[in-house]
């Protein structure tokens, strides 16, 4: 292929996603369950096969495509057109998000096997991968916003895909309007760039900013905030709900309500991850103002580090993985933060290899415990299912930066990198991702060892059982022949997560031994886990200092110079085996150890440990089971607020002033000055000849006054 | 031609005090619609009687019919309205028993 690419080609990437999602969402009865997973694999699989083509050329040939495919209007001189463009950045992610896709496309066909969604599931996740594609591929602001949204719709649906439950209800609900936040700020972000630079085009929007001085150096009206530093920091508040930065991080944990598939594949690998991509892409916009970045690295550091302490409480299996992707998305943030774009998105990639793994490998491990999710309910898994652990192990060892591992090299990397800036914030962000070394380690083997090694729990479940699938009523007629579900007992049992799944107590599965998945699920895994292990130190050296991302990334190097000292570090170290060998006697290794081995130590050697320290540090312990209080004070203080402010709203202004002054108070007025005029109308006759009379009386008396006037006064002369 | 002392303010007078009356007939009538009727005839008397006063006092001879033959007019006018309106009247009568022109006040609002 030469170095052009073809148009055709890269419009069949996103369009054969979506051709697999229309057919199964609209025909899915008709064509049945097998066909429509068929069709839509068929779908992703074109899109991968051909974004893998994408991205060799892209490699091989420098190929670029930057151009539009559609003009959808002219408004104003404002062009809005769907249009490509396609450089080392895109390629790779294009390359992800399919490859990610059509593993938790092949997984789904087992783990979704009895739910009679199974249809309108395949659906959704073909329509995300067409909008992730759009999101990706777009070489302009109105492309991204749309995908941006299309996302952000099918992870709503797919939170509440089990709609029937309360709490996915709920959670749904809370994701999308939290996103509505962030999507507030992205879009006045936009709408500042377009009204300063009157393009919607990526690279005409950066020349606007970059080539022109006074531009970058103008202020938002009326105040003194730096026109450049006030666009980042909305985008960025785009990218804070998206990717689930701290403050707007709390949608992330509840979005673990729908199933465990999509969790993997939106809420780990993907979608959470276009936060990250977005910031890169603006990474000319970003590089001109220092205190965006600022803002962006300590946003990251605080996401990266709080949310890892909250990972080491969870119980539910998912939740566990949810807030390991909260601090790994804080990572990439500080490594954005850093202006080493190329990091962040090496993480982003490694990370979406090995946690969309540790999701699969936990919904996995939920399928083993016949939808019981509590990890204390666990344990001594490893001889029953042998696959799902040895990929597990491989993913969280990329996980916790095992050296030769993937997330080893990207770790490594931004934690390097913080030690090289000297930007405001660059010492908090130093302490906070070392330390969230330890972390990550604890929490990730803390799972680990729970779930997979210890006493068999799983026979006598000494807590009642978290659940993840579909509802109860839906599961009825199954193979179990489960008889009665003894609906009351059950529910009387359930803590507030159980929501009215029956324990699988009753379906006579006896002692609940736990069993190895079918080949679709290990497959995946097993091909996620190969990636998660070798791509990291594969690909580092083309990645991060072999310019593979061209001129679409770009950094000052004078200001910033994480990327160059990080180059010259890896280049002293002798590449990427050199720095899998220096690493054995870093601190991030150290610490990283350390938390496996007291990990090991307390839920292994000594059980008992655990609850002696958390009531010894009960306080905190208190204040991590909730989660900082952020849900109490969104529920009670913004939301609480906004609703009184609404119905302050609607009671004054609605129903007061619009309704009561000017829509029916005038209507009132009316009726009034009516009534007064319609007591002239008697109905009787000789009024109304009377009043004529003096009417006409009156007329002439006026017309004709004068004029009698001078006759009779000249009569009298 | 010479009426006496009679002179057009006497006729005009008469005429003003016919209109006056019929005036006052229309509307302190309360009871009877005929009176009504009645009243309004008297109105095209007095309208009459200027008619023919002021074409008598006319100073040339050829113009002094014009002003009487409109009087015929209005006569004959005044026949067909009347015959009208006791049409409607018995109409009237008939649907609500009454004539009374306090009564009839569907008009209102």
């Amino acid at each position: 292929m030469s170095a052009n690419l073809s148009l055709t080609q890269l419009v069949a990437v996103p369009v054969a996603p979506l051709v697999g999602a229309i057919v199964a969402g609209l025909f899915g009865k008709q064509i049945g369950r097998a066909n429509a997973h068929r069709i839509t694999i068929l779908g992703v699989a074109i899109a991968f096969v051909l974004s893998f083509m994408t991205l060799l050329s892209v490699v091989n040939d420098g190929a670029h495509f930057s151009g539009t495919v559609y003009e959808w209007m002219n408004a104003g001189g404002l062009k809005m057109e769907v249009g490509f463009l396609i450089d080392g950045l895109t390629a790779m992610m294009m390359c992800v998000v399919t490859f990610v896709s059509l593993m938790v496309h092949v997984y789904t066909i087992g783990y979704m096997e009895e739910d009679p969604g199974y249809q309108r599931f395949f659906s959704y996740i073909s329509l995300f991968t067409f909008s992730m594609l759009m999101l990706v591929m777009s070489n302009n602001f109105l492309q991204l916003f749309f995908g941006w949204e299309a996302v952000g719709l099918v992870s709503y649906l797919l939170i509440g895909f089990w709609f029937k439950r309360p709490t996915a209800i709920f959670a749904n609900l809370k994701a999308f309007l939290v996103n509505r936040v962030g999507d507030f700020g992205f879009i006045l972000g936009i709408g500042l760039i377009a009204s300063y630079t009157h393009t919607l085009n990526y690279g005409e929007a950066f020349d606007a900013f970059t080539k022109n001085s006074a531009l970058a150096l103008s202020t938002v009206p009326f105040t003194s905030w730096s026109l450049i530093t006030a666009t980042c920091i909305c985008l960025f508040i785009g990218a804070m709900g998206k990717s689930a930065q701290f403050p707007l991080h709390v949608w992330l944990p509840d979005s673990m309500e729908g199933p465990t598939p999509i969790s993997a594949l939106i809420h780990a690998a993907t979608m959470v991850t276009a936060g990250i991509f977005m910031v890169t892409r603006m990474s000319p916009l970003f590089e001109l103002s220092d205190t965006a970045l600022s803002f962006v690295l300590i946003i990251g550091s605080i996401t990266a580090l709080f949310m890892g302490f909250l990972g080491i409480i969870q119980n539910d299996i998912k939740r566990v993985v949810a807030y390991s992707t909260l601090s790994q998305l804080g990572y990439m943030t500080v490594a954005l933060g850093l202006s080493a774009y190329p990091v962040a998105v090496f993480h982003l990639m490694t990370h979406a290899f090995f946690k969309a793994l540790l999701f699969l490998a936990a919904g996995s491990v939920i399928m083993g415990m016949h939808h019981d999710q509590d990890i204390r309910n666990m344990g001594g898994l490893r001889k029953y299912m042998p696959v799902t652990y040895w990929t597990s192990l491989i993913g969280s060892l990329a996980l916790i930066g095992t050296p030769f591992f993937a997330g080893f090299y990207s770790k490594d990397s931004i934690i390097d990198a913080a030690y090289a800036s000297h930007l405001y914030g660059a010492t908090f962000a130093q302490w906070s991702v070392t330390a969230g070394v330890f972390v990550t380690a604890f929490y990730s083997f803390r799972m680990f060892f729970l779930v997979f090694h210890g006493e068999e729990r799983f026979h006598h479940k000494p807590f009642p059982p978290e659940v993840d699938g579909p509802e109860p009523e839906l599961e009825e007629d199954d193979s179990h022949g489960h008889g009665d579900h003894g609906h009351a007992v059950a529910h009387a049992a359930h803590d507030e997560h159980a929501h009215g799944a029956h324990g699988h107590d009753d379906h006579g599965h006896g002692d609940h031994t736990p069993h190895e998945s079918p080949w679709v699920v290990t497959g995946p895994l097993i091909a996620l886990a190969i990636p998660s292990a070798v791509i990291g130190g594969w690909t580092i050296k083309s990645m991060l200092y072999g310019g593979f991302f061209g001129s679409g990334v770009v950094w000052n190097s004078e200001a910033h110079p994480a990327m160059e000292e990080l180059a010259k570090e890896f280049n002293e170290k002798g590449g990427a085996i050199g720095m899998g060998l220096h690493a054995f006697a870093s601190l991030p290794f150290i610490l990283a150890a350390l938390g496996v081995a007291v990990s090991y130590w307390f839920y292994i050697i000594s059980p008992s440990i655990p609850a002696v320290v958390g009531r010894a540090l009960k306080p905190l312990i208190t204040i991590l089971e909730n989660k900082y209080y952020f849900d109490w004070f969104n529920e009670n203080v913004l939301a609480a607020g906004a609703r009184l402010l609404g119905r302050g709203l609607w009671k004054g202004g609605d129903l007061g002033l619009i309704d009561g002054l000017f829509v029916n108070g005038s209507a009132r007025l009316v009726g009034v000055f009516a009534g007064i005029v319609r007591l002239v109308q008697t109905g009787h006759l000789y009024w109304y000849a009377l009043v004529m009379i003096l009417g006409v009386f009156g007329l002439l008396t006026w017309q004709l006054g004068p004029y009698l006037q001078s006759v009779v006064l000249g009569v009298a002369h | 031609m010479n009426i006496g002392d009679v002179s057009l303010a006497h006729y005009l007078t008469l005429g003003g005090m016919l209109f006056a009356l019929s005036v006052v007939g229309i509307f302190l009538n309360r009871r009877n619609l005929i009176v009504l009727l009645m009243a309004i005839e008297l109105m095209l008397l007095a309208v009459n009687m200027n008619f023919v006063a002021f074409s008598h006092y006319l100073p040339l001879a050829q113009d002094r019919m014009a002003g009487q033959v409109f009087v015929f007019f209005i006569l004959t006018v005044a026949a067909a309205e009347s015959a009208i309106g006791l049409a409607i009247l018995v109409v009237l009568f008939r649907n609500r028993a009454t004539i009374a022109a306090d009564e009839l006040d569907a008009l209102k609002g």
